[in-house]
């Protein structure tokens, strides 16, 4: 594995959480784990590894049944996507126009939204459960070629799949007729070159047919309707996948006894920030809280150094912001919706009270803006204007009339009410997710979501960073100029414009 | 330098024969071209086109999307130190500004040994291993000043070269199709019945 963890050693045990050097991030805990559950060996990527712990069983017992049977046990153990949208993949798959073949899958394997750190350990630690989810999901749809959409900068991970493809087709688990029965299936390792928009389901199409990765008009909403090469196409993330093996082998009721009703089954969540123990946990979905995720001994385990927690953001980068009020949220899709924020991908970025807050929303931005793909006029020009302004503020040149004109473009891309969470300090209401859009898709109110939580819950410290200057004009100096500061300012001023 | 070499060019068929349209090969054949040469050239562009069947222009359309496509000579160790939030909570900042001057150039610039490119990157889903760069996109973690250097250092003398292969290579190792296995890409438009293992659609009643 990649040398460099400052965590790394031996199985090193850290209260209840056990991490492998092999790993690095991964805390394993006393939990059930359902994708995770070869990461504590060190060859968890080789099919001998795979084949020795129960790998291709759950594709076995998929392969036992009628294809539609198959789906209906996807569809009844409400497999929630873990991309970033949390829709449940049984009902995806029936969203495909009845009759009309050849149809595909495409995997997201992109893993780029900020704090998202999951999928590629997937792929890298045990390549092969994703083939078999992929091949479990391909055969229940009637899915007739898979694609593997693997981010270009995730060289290791391409590496593991590469071999772990190679490996299966020459056992027979991938390619024509599949352990002897009618089930025929290719899987396609395509890579990536660097571009977060094309982690969107409709770009992620456009890349993969040879394209720049910009979004496609909606509707249809579902590239289950018109996808790759105008076909039906499903497109699912990698933990998704990973899930359906474990649920073939263990059966439905197996899967819905972990979790709630809602969000059943576990999910990987990345804490990352300032936590006393960052890391990567598979959680039990539904019911573990973020006040578990961040102070929870065999989680993060708390604030750094004994800092307070100044606000965290519970979804990857595009999720608005919680502070500690919302602490006792539990991962459940419905309750962070409301509270105004969402579960999304996973990723929980943890911020103390050392956080200069401008900046850090600017870090942010910054990422949004850059990665829009131009084709919306608010995503384009927004989200530069958004950065262009908080690097101003950050950089101690704002004045308040750039905190408005912060909203008002915000305003052009989320026209309305912006959702944003309740503080018990401020005497805030939550306004409930989603918001409207003037985008194609989510890169463009994504820019302006840091502003808006940090500009919402931490006004003040945008205040604090503005100009402190007196506008005289040059023609109204009646009096002499003395030593305060805002003729000192003045006077620079003028020099200023004189220079 | 210049248009794929026949070695590539096989490698190129192989690739494209797994697509139901030789076009989706663009991408994977612009990492090809990068990395026989380092950087993607137009010749190379214009290469491509011919074998997916589309014009250089469209290709080069596709390439400049994407950031891990250059067309200059990058140096020989890409360096990306990432910049996003979980990154700049833990001081990639002043990583960067070490970066720069252990290497002695700006962000976005190449050493004049040609030896080493350093650029601002963008989230590399290691974010619990904050702060990270990649070199030619293998990590490093929780990366301090110290071990920076040492870094630079290994690289400068050759000691990484099994790990890191030069810029250009993404994946050391490739998928491979064996001939007797695969079932093998069809265009679209020449199937219309369901696959075999699915139930005949009348029989499939509504399972939507
Ligand atoms: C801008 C943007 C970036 C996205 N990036 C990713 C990504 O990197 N990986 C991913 O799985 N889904 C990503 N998604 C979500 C996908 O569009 C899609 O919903 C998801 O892959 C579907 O899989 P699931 O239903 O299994 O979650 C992104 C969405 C948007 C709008
Ligand atoms: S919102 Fe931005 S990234 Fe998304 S399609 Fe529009 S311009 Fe492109
Ligand atoms: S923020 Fe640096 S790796 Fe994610």
């Amino acid at each position: 594995m990649d040398a460099g963890t400052a965590s790394a050693g031996e199985h090193v045990v850290t209260t209840s959480a056990t991490t492998y050097s092999y790993t690095p991030g991964f805390y394993a805990g006393d939990r059930p784990r359902i994708v995770t559950s070869r990461f504590e060996y060190e060859d968890s990527h080789t099919i001998e590894r795979f084949l020795a712990t129960d790998g291709y069983v759950g594709l076995k017992a998929a392969l036992a049944k009628p294809a539609p049977a198959v789906h209906e046990d996807v569809k009844a153990a409400t497999v929630l996507g873990r991309g970033g949208a949390g829709f449940p993949a049984g009902t995806k798959w029936g969203l495909t126009p009845p009759g009309v073949f050849p149809r595909y899958l495409v995997v997201n394997g992109d893993e780029s939204e900020p704090g998202t750190y999951k999928d590629r350990l997937l792929m890298e630690r045990d390549p092969h459960q994703l083939i078999e989810g992929c091949l479990i999901a391909c055969y229940a749809a009637g899915l007739s070629q898979c694609f593997l959409y693997i981010r270009g900068e995730m060289a290791v991970a391409q590496e593991r799949v590469a071999q772990a493809l190679n490996d299966a087709y020459a056992a027979g688990y991938i390619g024509k007729n599949i352990l002897g029965t009618d089930f025929s299936l290719d899987i396609v390792l395509h890579w990536g070159a660097g571009a977060y928009v094309v982690g969107e389901e409709t770009a992620l199409i456009e890349s993969l047919e040879g394209n720049r990765g910009m979004p496609r008009l909606k509707p249809p909403y579902f590239p289950a309707a018109i996808g790759l090469y105008g076909q039906p196409t499903i497109v699912n993330n990698v933990e998704t996948l990973a899930n359906l093996p474990w649920l073939m082998r263990h059966g439905v009721e197996a899967y819905t006894a972990i979790g709630t009703a809602t969000s059943p089954g576990t999910r990987m969540m990345a804490v990352s920030g300032h936590v006393k123990r960052p890391g990567v946990f598979e959680v039990i979905n539904g019911s573990t809280t973020f006040r578990d995720l961040i102070f929870g001994e065999e989680f993060a385990g708390g604030m750094r150094d004994g800092a307070t927690l100044k606000a965290f953001v519970p979804g990857g980068g595009s999720a608005p912001w919680f502070v500690e009020d919302q602490l006792d949220l539990p991962l459940e899709g419905r309750a962070v919706g409301a509270a105004g924020s969402m579960v999304g991908s996973g990723a929980v970025m943890v911020m103390d009270d050392t956080t200069d807050i401008p900046a850090a929303a600017l870090t942010l931005t910054a990422f949004y803006a850059h990665e829009s793909c131009g084709k919306c006029a608010p995503c384009r020009e927004g989200g530069t204007w958004l950065m262009r302004i908080l690097e101003r503020i950050v950089a101690g040149h704002g004045t308040s009339r750039d905190l408005d004109q912060l909203i008002q473009v915000g305003q052009t891309i989320c026209p309305g009410n912006f959702p944003h969470a309740s503080s018990e300090r401020l005497g805030l209401t939550a306004v409930p997710f989603p918001y409207k859009m003037t985008t194609i898709c989510f890169v463009g109110p994504s820019a302006y979501t840091p502003v808006h939580s940090a500009l919402t819950l931490f006004r003040d410290e945008f205040e604090a960073r503005l100009m402190k200057r007196t506008f005289i004009p040059v023609t109204a100096v009646s009096e002499p100029a003395t030593a305060d500061s805002t003729s000192l300012t003045a006077a620079s001023m003028a020099g200023t414009v004189h220079s | 330098m210049a248009r794929l070499s026949e070695d590539n060019v096989r490698i190129a068929l192989e690739i494209i024969g797994r697509y139901p349209r030789a076009k989706s090969a663009t991408i994977p054949l612009l990492h090809l071209a990068q990395q026989q040469d380092g950087f993607v050239t137009n010749e190379a562009m214009a290469h491509i086109g011919e074998l997916v069947g589309t014009t250089s222009a469209e290709v080069l359309g596709t390439a400049t999307f994407y950031e891990m496509f250059k067309f200059e000579p990058v140096g020989k160790y890409l360096v990306n130190i990432c910049g996003t939030m979980s990154c700049a909570l833990l001081g990639a900042e002043a990583l960067m500004h070490h970066a720069e001057h252990t290497l002695g150039i700006k962000a976005g610039s190449t050493t004049p040994d040609g030896l080493f490119t350093l650029e601002h990157a963008e989230c590399q889903a290691a974010c619990t291993e904050a702060p990270t760069l990649q070199v030619n996109y293998r990590y490093r973690f929780r990366v301090t000043n110290e071990t920076f250097d040492q870094l630079i250092d290994d690289l400068r003398n050759g000691r990484l070269g099994d790990e890191i292969p030069a810029h250009g290579t993404v994946a050391k190792i490739r998928q491979r199709i064996p001939a007797d296995r695969g079932v093998g890409a069809v265009a679209p438009e020449d199937v219309t019945e369901p696959p075999a293992w699915m139930p005949a659609p009348q029989a499939q009643g509504s399972t939507s």
